[in-house]
């Protein structure tokens, strides 16, 4: 018996036809996907001067020139972000509820499933474009949306937290004789209650920067500001706004990790 | 402490008199914010439109129904737009977050001081801004187009990724890396050998996860003339035409689902 | 005042955990379920209070038949028998206090449970049942934070204030070890006679269960195989009870392993 005289890292797949396909699949898609971008260098070289002036403008932010149409932007953005984040978290608990194979009879859980799927798929601005047609433009609109897409993050994850719970917790408590409101209050509940907090706040942060998003669409909040300045190619404008907004979410990260830490 | 004697018993209690009160002085500020908040928005809201929303909702749905059928032949190259919005601006998202995860992570960071700082406050202000309104900024400066799109969605992808690379790199086993160090490795390699491996999984598992978002949001990026499916659905917004936009919604909705559906075997068949 | 009339469970995966049992307990009485894992010791406990539906035959609580109820009844059935569990299925987030407490939950409306407003009686009780498990100073500690055997005395107060006529004991000592068992499996006998309580207890500890139970069951894939004292139980019934094995030397080297472990165990009561 000879031992072998030559290694190689054994290859990620085994089967070398297999890895030659993918290997080729991919090199193929990549060509014609970078092929299909059509990029116009005319205007890139034109927009680099632009580019440079918003890099310059954030050195400089104006925050002073718009302050009325910012500041008025922003508390409306914090307002439409309170607003959906509260009415998200009451709606998405009876739907988590629903949406737990462990709780809920099978047709509840595939309607509350398919809630939450429904408003998973569409990206926040697509329903803000819906609600605002039917609701008019305006925070209203938003904070239907934002709440919307509350639900199917906020309902999808604490059914997972509730279908991951540890059962023997939950059946003692129903073999006391409890309720099925008292078994959810003792059994359930505790068990639960730190992941709901942690993801409540993290809505919190997620929902400020959605509102910021849905005023491009007529919904409300700091996204029409925003808009109107890159219209106008007003950078510094443009630049305070987004510094303003990095400030709250980092403002906002800061202190939910901390009451994170308190509630576990 | 909760217990308190009276006389003869012991009265016990839920929480003690401080808790209780902070407690019930929370709720009674949350809720008195959300109302003052609400009622905010309310001044702002048309209640008239609102009151009337069900019958337009109604007009609306009935002009949905049925989808234009034939208009799915305009609607594969911006479907093919968005796919390739989305890879590519992960691809270059990758690229570029991986060397600012390593300079954000506290044990691999080359200066703690000045560039850790400085890569934090990248990963913040890429994951603060959504991809929209980087797509917005990009089509000012570079005009409407694909291209826009991709670096839009890589923008906003690289906070992501780096934040949960950086956040991996720092909970590695540094016996590990001591181990490595001792054969006398360079720098390099010590990454190559003693920390790429036990990142790896992660790294593979949140790039597919971000992928996975990115399609979702390449999907709306025409809507502010940055390519893709939404370009088609901000011109039949335009002209109203409802069972365009029908179509489009469920395009959107099966190309979702089938990324959702790859995401997750992909997942499941490298973790 | 229990009995088991041909009690059948068949899960839907086709399992046969239980067949045609029939086993009737006076009050008062300690009883001790063996068995091998998966004889179905767990699945007859629950069918009597119901967590798991018994698919054919009847229990019988004082003449009444538990299998029918539904609701509120079952409810009203549920608070008169205690349960003790494996692993000591307390809420972990939630202090001893509101643990046993929530044993009183059949007896007390929903709000009154969601704002912890108990009747001082159930309070008075509680107190008096963590002295007597001795664990008053730690009412206010989240369950969490006690060992092993302090949690399993909260859960024997949990059962004891529903004020049961009949208590079910799953595997009281399954994660403790050899001294705590022993202590535990004391104190359980001896609330029975304080308070008069018939117990099924399921053990896979033969040892304990001749030492502390009036009366041995042995389970064998659903079916009862023995059913008599303890002294009753030789090599021959434990061999047809849990298969062929050198018994005599089992339970030798059980009663010196913890001998050996009591040494160094330290259990602050």
């Amino acid at each position: 018996m000879s031992t072998p005289r030559t290694w190689r890292p054994k290859p990620f797949i085994e089967n070398p036809k297999l890895r030659w396909s993918i290997t080729i699949g991919t090199l193929l898609y990549m060509l014609l996907a970078l092929g299909s971008v059509e990029v116009n260098w005319m205007r890139v070289y034109e927009g680099l001067d632009r580019g440079l002036k918003f890099v310059a403008a954030f050195a400089q932010p104006n925050f002073t020139g718009r302050w009325t149409d910012i500041s008025e932007g922003l508390a409306e953005s914090l307002v439409m972000t309170v607003v959906s984040t509260v009415i998200g978290i009451i709606v998405s608990i009876p739907i988590a509820l629903g949406a737990s194979r462990n709780l809920a009879p099978l047709p509840v859980y595939l309607f509350c499933r398919s809630i939450i799927t429904i408003s998973r798929t569409f990206q926040e601005v697509i329903i803000a474009i819906l609600f605002v047609a039917i609701f008019g433009f305006g925070p209203f609109a938003g904070v239907l949306t934002i709440s919307f897409a509350t639900i199917g993050f906020l309902a999808k994850l604490l059914a997972e937290a509730i279908e991951n719970i540890d059962p023997s917790q939950a059946e003692a408590v129903r073999s006391t004789g409890s309720r099925w409101w008292q078994w959810l209050n003792y059994g359930i509940q505790p068990q639960v209650m730190p992941r709901l907090i942690g993801l409540s706040l993290y809505r919190l942060d997620i929902n400020f920067r959605e509102s910021a998003v849905v005023g491009l669409v007529g919904a409300g909040g700091i996204g029409a500001t925003l808009n109107t300045a890159f219209d106008r190619y007003e950078f510094d404008t443009a630049a305070a706004i987004l510094i303003l907004i990095i400030g709250i979410v980092m403002f906002a990260e800061y202190s939910s990790s901390a009451i994170r830490k308190r509630v576990q | 402490m909760p217990i308190e004697m009276n006389s003869q018993e012991k009265i016990w209690k839920h929480r003690d008199r401080k808790t209780q009160l902070t407690h019930w002085a929370l709720w009674f500020f949350g809720t008195a914010l959300f109302v003052w908040c609400w009622q905010l928005v309310s001044e702002k809201t048309e209640w008239f439109f609102v009151l009337d929303a069900p019958a337009i909702a109604a007009d609306i749905g009935s002009r949905m129904v049925p989808p234009r059928w034939e208009y799915i032949d305009k609607l594969w190259v911006p479907l093919w737009d968005t796919l390739n919005i989305a890879t590519l601006g992960t691809l270059l998202a990758l690229v570029l977050a991986v060397p600012v995860a390593f300079l954000a992570a506290r044990n691999t960071s080359p200066s703690p001081t000045l560039l850790r700082p400085i890569a934090l406050l990248v990963i913040v202000s890429s994951r603060s801004i959504n991809s929209l309104i980087w797509s917005l900024l990009l089509v000012s400066i570079l005009g409407p187009g694909v291209l826009a799109g991709i670096i839009a969605i890589a923008l906003r992808s690289i906070g992501f990724v780096a934040k949960l690379l950086y956040e991996a790199i720092e909970e590695i086993d540094e016996n590990q890396v001591e181990a490595i160090k001792a054969t006398g490795a360079s720098r390099s390699q010590v990454i190559a050998y003693g920390i790429v491996p036990q990142i790896l999984p992660t790294f593979v598992g949140v790039s597919v996860f971000r992928w996975d978002i990115n399609i979702r949001e390449s999907t709306v990026l025409g809507l502010v003339g940055a390519g893709g499916i939404g370009l088609q659905l901000q011109a039949s917004l335009n002209i109203l035409a409802w069972p365009q936009v029908t179509l489009i919604l469920l395009m959107i909705f099966l190309t979702v689902l089938f990324s959702e559906w790859l995401s997750a075997k992909a997942r499941h068949a490298i973790i | 005042m229990l009995e088991l009339k041909k009690l059948g469970k068949r899960y839907r995966t086709g399992d046969h955990a239980l067949k045609e049992v029939d086993l009737s307990v006076p009050a008062g009485q300690v009883l001790a379920l063996i068995g091998p894992s998966g004889a179905g010791k767990s699945t007859l406990i629950r069918c009597i209070n119901r967590l798991v539906e018994p698919t054919s035959g009847d229990v019988l609580l004082h003449g009444e038949s538990l299998t029918r109820l539904r609701g509120g009844g079952l409810r009203k059935a549920r608070r008169r028998i205690g349960m003790i569990f494996q692993e000591y299925a307390l809420v972990e987030r939630l202090s001893v206090m509101e643990n046993v407490l929530s044993g009183r939950l059949g007896y007390v409306g929903f709000w009154a449970s969601y704002f912890r407003r108990f009747p001082q009686s159930d309070i008075d009780t509680a107190f008096s049942l963590l002295d007597r498990v001795g664990l008053e100073p730690m009412a206010d500690k989240r369950a969490d934070e006690l060992s092993g055997g302090q949690r399993q005395r909260v859960g024997i107060a949990r059962a004891l204030i529903q004020n049961p006529e009949l208590l079910l004991v799953d595997e009281p000592t399954a994660s403790l070890d050899p001294k705590t068992s022993r202590q535990i499996m004391r104190l359980i006998t001896e609330l029975c006679t304080e308070h008069k309580l018939a117990a099924i207890i399921n053990i896979h500890d033969v040892a304990l269960a001749q030492m502390f139970a009036q009366r041995i069951v042995g389970l064998q894939a659903g079916s009862i195989v023995y059913d008599g004292d303890p002294e009753g139980l030789t090599p021959d019934v434990l061999t047809q009870i849990y298969g062929e094995e050198d018994w005599t030397a089992v339970r030798k080297r059980q009663s010196s392993d913890s001998d050996q472990d009591v040494t160094d165990l330290e259990e602050n009561l």
